[in-house]
C-alpha cells in the first residue's frame, strides 16, 4: 500500500469488478504504448516518515538560520518577531486544506479573511481597493505594470527607479517582454531618485513610473513629489512599499500614488528562504475592475444575511479567459491570512510604536556603525528601518569575518550595484536590540580593520 | 439520514452574525506588547521630515489576544475543508496535505533561513532544491529545471516567455499559440499576458484534441500549443505523438499544463510525449496545502533547446576534488536566460514539503499514488452510472477516464429543471464538497470529479449515493435543490449584487 491511500487488495478487487476491469493496468491501456514509460522511475525508495524527518532535518542543519546567528539581512525580507498565535491559526485544517473559495456558502471563513486582509491593506496604504493579495513582491511590481499598460493605452514605456528593488526591476525587464514594453532606468543621486534624471526620461510615452519607499538603499523617497513628476506627463505613479514602515511612513494613498505595490513578508511571514510570501496590490478607485487576482465582496444571503464572495470575477481568468486582467489564478490566502494576524495583533496602536522603535534603533545603528574606521554611510538620506554603508575593505572578506563570530552583518551591494562595489546594506527589526547593534559594531570594525587596505599594504609591504 | 430539506430552523453558524474583527474593536484594548526603547529616544521628525511622516494612524483593530483567537477559530468553522471531508474539485487534486510536510518546513535551518543568505552557509537549503529539481526532471521527462514559478500559471507565463526567447534567439517572429478549447482558463489569460493572440483547436467527438483543426491552424505564425494530457475531460489524448509532430513541424513548441500531472506520474512523461515545457502544481500532484487559495508553487521542466532561456538564479552543484562531497551555489547569470520571474529563489517553503512528499512515497509510491487516483476515478464513475446520475447526469466523453471525469448536467436540467448549480448546492448539505460546475465550457451544465487517491472505497461510496439521494429528490421536487442548501452557515448569496455595488472593504 503506498502511503497515504487507503486502498487494500480486497478493495482493489472489488473496485475493478465495479469498474469491469481486470486489472489497474487495463486503466491506463488509454495510453498509447510509446508514450508509456516502460521502467520504473528513477527515484529513491520511499522512506518512513521517521526517516524523511532524519534526513531533512539533517539537510535544514546546514544552514546557517537566524536563530543560530544574529541577522541584519533584509533586502526585501526581514528577520521580525512573528506573533505565536499566527502559527496556531494557520495551521488550522479550516484555513489550511481548502481550495480557493469556489463554493462561498461554504467557504466564509476564507472569505472574510480576506475581506479582512483587504481591509488592512487598504488602511495600511490609504488606497480604498486592495486585492485579496498576490504571489509576493518583485512580481506584483511586473503585474501593475500590465495594469498600468492597460490603463494608458497607446503608451509602451515603463520608468523606473534604481531604487527599486533589483528582483523588482529584473522582473519587470522579463514581464516587459511579453507586454512590448519599454523600460527606461533613472539614477540614484545621494540615496534617492534623481530628479534631474526623472525629469529628462518622462515624457508623454510614459505610461507609469515605479519607485520604491523605503527604496533598496534605505532611504525614504518624497513620493508625494514623485507622484507629483509622473501626474505632470499623464503617466501613473507605482510604489512599492514596505508595510511595516506605513505605521509611521506617509501613506502612498496620500501622497497621490494611483497604484502601491509590495511584498509582504515583513507581516506575519516566515524568512522561508525567500518565500512563500504574498504580495499586496492597492489602488485608487478607478482601477478598481482592471485589478489582478481575487477581491472578496461583502453581500447578503437569501435570508438576508450577512456574507462574503469572490467580487468582480468578471476580470478573472476562469470567467473572461484571453480577456482577463492577469493570468493569476492561485495567489497566497493562507499567508496573507498571517499578515492579518500579524497587524490584528499589533493593532492601531502597536503597529506604530513597532515603527517607532524600528526607526530609533535604525538611527543608532546607523551612528555607531558610520563611526567605525574604515565604515562611512553611502548616503546621508533619511532612513526608516535600513541603510547603506561603504566598507574600505572587501566586503566579502568582512562578512565572512562576521560570519565567524555568529553574524550575518548585512546583504553586500556589489552584485547589483557595480557602482557600490563594497557597499553593505544593514536591516534593523524590532528584534535587534541595542546590545545586538553594539555586538555587530564590534564585529563589523574588528573585521574592517583585518580585512582593510591597511593589512593589505602592510602584507605587501612585509 | 438525509439533511434537512428546509432552512425553517436556523444552525448555530447560520445564527453567528460574522461580525468582523474591525466590528470586534474596542478603544484601549491590545494584544501585542512591542519592547522597550534602549536606544536614545529621539523624536521621528528629527530622524525624518515631518512631511514624510503618517498623520492619522491606520485604522487596525484594538483587540485583546483572547479575543483574536476566539474571532479566527469562529470563521474557520464556517469553512469547508479537506480535512473534514471529501473534495473532489476536478482539475485541483485535493489530496491529503501529510502533517510531516509541515513538521519539516517548520524546522528553523527551513523557516528562519533568510533568503538572502550566503550560499556557503544554506547549502542544505540548495541540495534540498537541487534534488527536488532531479526529481521533477525524472518525473516529467524533461531534464533542465526551474522552480521560481510561484504557481502553475506563473509557470505558464514563464513557459510562454521561454518560448518568445526561444523563438527570438532564432530571428523567428511568430505571432499566435495555439490553445484547444477544453483548456484552463489561465492559458488564454497567459497568452495574452505574453503577447501573443489565442487561436483555439476543437475537441474531437472522442474528446481529444481535433487533428485535423490543429492541422489547419498549424503554420510557421504559430510559437506554441499549450496541452494538459490527460486533457480537462480526463482523457489521455491517443494522439498525442502526432499532434506534437504537427506542431514541431512548423517550428513551434509544445507546453504541458501540469495540472493534471497527478494522473500518470510513474506511467507516462510529458517529455516523451514529445513537449518542450512544462509546469507543476506543487499544491496539486505534491501535497503542498491548498491554503484556501494558495501558497503554491509552479516549477517549470524543459527540454534541452529550451534550457539555456531558464530563470536565474540557477542552482549549480560543483564536485569537490577532494572527496568532501559536492557544494551547491547559485549562479545569478545566464547569456540567453528571460532573467527574473519573481524575487529571490521561489517558494522554498514549499519545496520542502514537496520534497518530503517525493522521498516518502518515493518512484514506487509515486506510481502507486496515480494508479490509485485512476482507480478511484473509474470506480466513483462506475458507481455514479449504476444509478440514477447514469440517466440524469451522462459522462460527457468517452467511456473511462484518468484522474478525472466530466458528466453533463444537459438531461437533468431538461428533464428535471434543476441545474447542474442545484446539484452542487445540495450536495453542500449531505456534507460533501461539490465536483468542480461549469468547466470545462464545451461541455452543457458539466459537472468535473476529481476524488483522487486519497478518498476511500467508503467515501467513494457515500458521494455516489449523495448523488442519488440527491437526483431522487429532484425527481420527487426540484424546488428542494433550487432552494438548497440549507445548513450551510449562509445559504445562497447574492452574487450579482457583490460586482455591481462592490463593498471591498470595512467602512468605518
Amino acid at each position: 500500500m503506498s502511503r497515504y491511500t487507503s486502498v487494500t487488495d480486497a478493495d482493489r478487487a472489488a473496485m475493478l469488478a465495479e469498474i469491469g476491469a481486470e486489472s489497474a493496468e487495463e486503466l491506463f491501456e488509454q495510453i498509447p504504448a510509446e508514450v508509456r514509460l516502460d521502467r520504473a522511475l528513477d527515484l529513491p525508495d520511499g522512506m518512513s516518515e521517521q526517516d524523511v524527518f532524519e534526513h531533512l532535518r539533517s539537510l535544514a542543519a546546514r544552514n546557517a538560520d537566524a536563530d543560530s546567528e544574529l541577522c541584519f539581512l533584509g533586502a526585501g525580507m526581514y528577520d521580525h518577531y512573528v506573533p505565536a498565535l499566527v502559527d496556531a491559526i494557520l495551521s488550522r485544517s479550516e484555513f489550511l486544506t481548502p481550495y480557493t473559495p469556489y463554493q462561498p456558502e461554504v467557504s466564509q471563513g476564507g472569505l472574510q479573511a480576506m475581506f479582512e486582509f483587504q481591509t488592512c491593506m487598504s488602511e495600511l496604504t490609504a488606497l480604498p481597493v486592495s486585492n485579496a493579495s498576490m504571489y509576493e513582491g518583485p512580481s506584483s511590481v511586473a503585474s501593475a505594470a500590465y495594469l498600468a499598460l492597460g490603463a494608458k493605452k497607446g503608451r509602451r514605456k515603463l520608468v523606473v527607479s534604481r531604487g527599486l528593488h533589483p528582483h523588482s526591476r529584473q522582473t519587470l525587464e522579463t514581464y516587459a517582454r511579453g507586454y512590448d514594453a519599454e523600460v527606461a532606468e533613472v539614477g540614484i543621486e545621494d540615496g534617492l531618485t534623481s530628479a534631474a534624471e526623472l525629469a529628462s526620461a518622462l515624457d508623454e510615452q510614459t505610461a507609469a513610473l515605479f519607485v520604491q519607499n523605503p527604496n533598496f538603499l534605505g532611504g525614504v523617497e518624497d513620493l508625494a513629489a514623485l507622484a507629483d513628476s509622473a501626474h505632470e506627463v499623464g503617466a501613473m505613479a507605482i510604489a512599492s512599499v514596505d508595510p511595516m514602515t506605513l505605521g509611521v511612513l506617509r501613506p502612498p494613498g496620500e501622497c497621490g500614488i494611483d497604484v502601491a505595490v509590495g511584498e509582504g513578508q515583513p507581516l506575519g511571514g516566515r524568512l522561508d528562504f525567500g518565500g512563500p510570501s504574498f504580495g499586496f496590490f492597492c489602488a485608487t478607485e478607478e482601477h478598481i475592475r482592471r485589478m489582478p487576482g481575487r477581491i472578496a465582496g461583502e453581500t447578503t444571503d437569501v435570508d438576508g444575511r450577512r456574507g462574503f464572495v469572490l467580487a468582480l470575477q468578471t476580470r478573472e481568468q476562469h470567467i473572461r479567459r484571453e480577456k482577463a486582467t492577469h493570468n493569476i489564478c492561485t495567489s497566497q490566502a493562507l499567508i496573507a491570512l498571517g499578515g492579518v494576524l500579524h497587524l490584528v495583533w499589533l493593532g492601531k496602536r502597536g503597529l506604530v510604536e513597532l515603527g517607532e522603535l524600528m526607526m530609533r534603533r535604525t538611527a543608532y545603528a546607523r551612528e555607531t556603525l558610520g563611526a567605525i574606521a574604515g565604515v562611512e554611510l553611502l548616503h546621508d538620506a533619511p532612513v526608516a528601518r535600513e541603510f547603506a554603508l561603504r566598507l574600505d575593505a572587501p566586503v566579502q572578506d568582512v562578512l565572512d569575518r562576521c560570519a565567524g563570530d555568529g553574524i550575518a552583518a548585512g546583504y553586500p551591494l556589489g552584485r547589483e550595484y557595480p557602482e557600490y562595489e563594497n557597499g553593505l546594506l544593514v536591516a534593523i527589526t524590532e528584534r535587534r536590540t541595542k546590545a545586538d547593534i553594539d555586538r555587530l559594531a564590534r564585529s563589523l570594525e574588528a573585521a574592517v580593520a583585518a580585512s582593510g587596505p591597511k593589512r593589505e599594504a602592510a602584507e605587501v609591504a612585509s | 439520514m438525509k439533511p434537512p430539506r428546509t432552512a425553517d430552523v436556523p444552525t448555530s453558524l447560520q445564527r453567528d452574525t460574522a461580525l468582523t474583527i474591525f466590528e470586534r474593536s474596542v478603544e484601549g484594548r491590545r494584544a501585542a506588547v512591542v519592547p522597550e526603547c534602549d536606544v536614545p529616544d529621539t523624536t521621528l521628525s528629527e530622524l525624518i521630515p515631518q512631511d514624510l511622516l503618517r498623520e492619522t494612524p491606520a485604522e487596525l483593530p484594538e483587540v485583546s489576544e483572547p479575543e483574536i483567537v476566539r474571532h479566527y477559530n469562529r470563521i474557520s468553522r464556517r469553512n469547508f475543508d479537506l480535512d473534514t471531508g471529501p473534495y473532489p474539485l476536478g482539475s485541483c487534486t485535493m489530496k491529503h496535505n501529510p502533517r510531516l510536510n509541515e513538521k519539516v518546513a517548520a524546522l528553523p535551518g527551513h523557516a528562519r533561513l533568510h533568503p538572502a543568505q550566503d550560499s556557503k552557509r544554506a547549502q542544505g537549503a540548495l541540495e534540498l532544491m537541487w534534488n527536488l529539481e532531479r526529481s521533477l526532471g525524472e518525473l516529467t521527462g524533461l531534464p533542465h529545471v526551474s522552480l521560481q514559478p510561484s504557481a502553475g500559471s506563473h509557470g505558464e507565463l514563464a513557459g510562454l516567455l521561454l518560448t518568445r526567447a526561444y523563438h527570438d534567439d532564432r530571428g523567428d517572429e511568430r505571432t499566435k499559440v495555439l490553445t484547444p478549447d477544453t483548456a484552463h482558463g489561465t492559458n488564454p489569460a497567459t497568452v495574452t499576458m505574453a503577447g501573443y493572440e489565442v487561436v483555439k483547436v476543437a475537441t474531437a467527438p472522442d474528446g481529444g484534441v481535433d487533428v485535423d483543426d490543429l492541422r489547419s491552424k498549424a503554420d510557421d505564425s504559430v510559437a506554441c500549443l499549450m496541452l494538459t494530457n490527460p486533457n480537462t475531460l480526463g482523457i489521455f489524448d491517443r494522439n498525442i505523438r502526432e499532434i506534437a509532430g504537427i506542431v514541431h513541424d512548423v517550428g513551434g513548441t509544445l507546453y504541458y499544463d501540469g495540472a493534471n500531472l497527478n494522473a500518470i506520474m510513474g506511467w507516462s512523461r510529458p517529455g516523451d510525449m514529445g513537449f518542450d515545457i512544462v509546469h507543476l502544481n506543487l499544491h496539486k500532484s505534491f501535497s503542498q496545502p491548498h491554503g484556501g487559495g494558495g501558497p503554491g508553487a509552479g516549477p517549470i521542466a524543459v527540454s534541452d533547446r529550451i534550457a539555456p532561456f531558464l530563470p536565474v538564479p540557477r542552482i549549480v552543484r560543483t564536485e569537490s576534488s577532494n572527496g568532501s562531497g559536492p557544494t551547491f551555489d547559485l549562479e545569478y547569470e545566464g547569456e540567453k536566460s528571460i532573467g527574473r520571474m519573481r524575487g529571490f529563489q521561489g517558494n522554498f517553503g514549499v519545496f520542502v514539503r514537496s520534497y518530503a512528499y517525493i522521498r516518502s512515497l518515493g518512484g514506487d509510491g509515486l506510481r502507486e499514488a496515480s494508479e490509485t487516483a485512476v482507480l478511484n476515478a473509474n470506480y466513483l464513475l462506475a458507481k455514479l452510472r449504476a444509478g440514477r446520475a447514469g440517466k440524469h447526469l451522462p459522462l460527457a466523453f468517452g467511456e473511462r477516464c484518468m484522474h478525472e471525469f466530466v458528466l453533463t448536467g444537459d438531461p437533468a436540467k431538461r428533464e428535471l429543471k434543476v441545474k447542474t448549480l442545484d446539484i452542487a448546492k445540495r450536495l453542500l448539505d449531505y456534507g460533501f464538497h461539490p465536483p468542480t460546475i461549469y468547466f470545462p465550457l464545451l461541455v452543457g451544465e458539466a459537472l468535473m470529479f476529481e476524488p483522487t487517491e486519497t478518498e476511500t472505497r467508503e467515501s467513494l461510496d457515500e458521494l455516489a449515493e449523495a448523488i442519488d439521494s440527491i437526483l431522487a429528490e429532484a425527481e420527487e421536487d426540484p424546488e428542494i435543490l433550487t432552494h438548497a442548501p440549507y445548513t450551510t452557515p449562509v445559504r445562497r448569496l447574492d452574487e450579482a449584487a457583490a460586482s455591481r455595488k462592490p463593498i471591498v472593504r470595512q467602512a468605518f
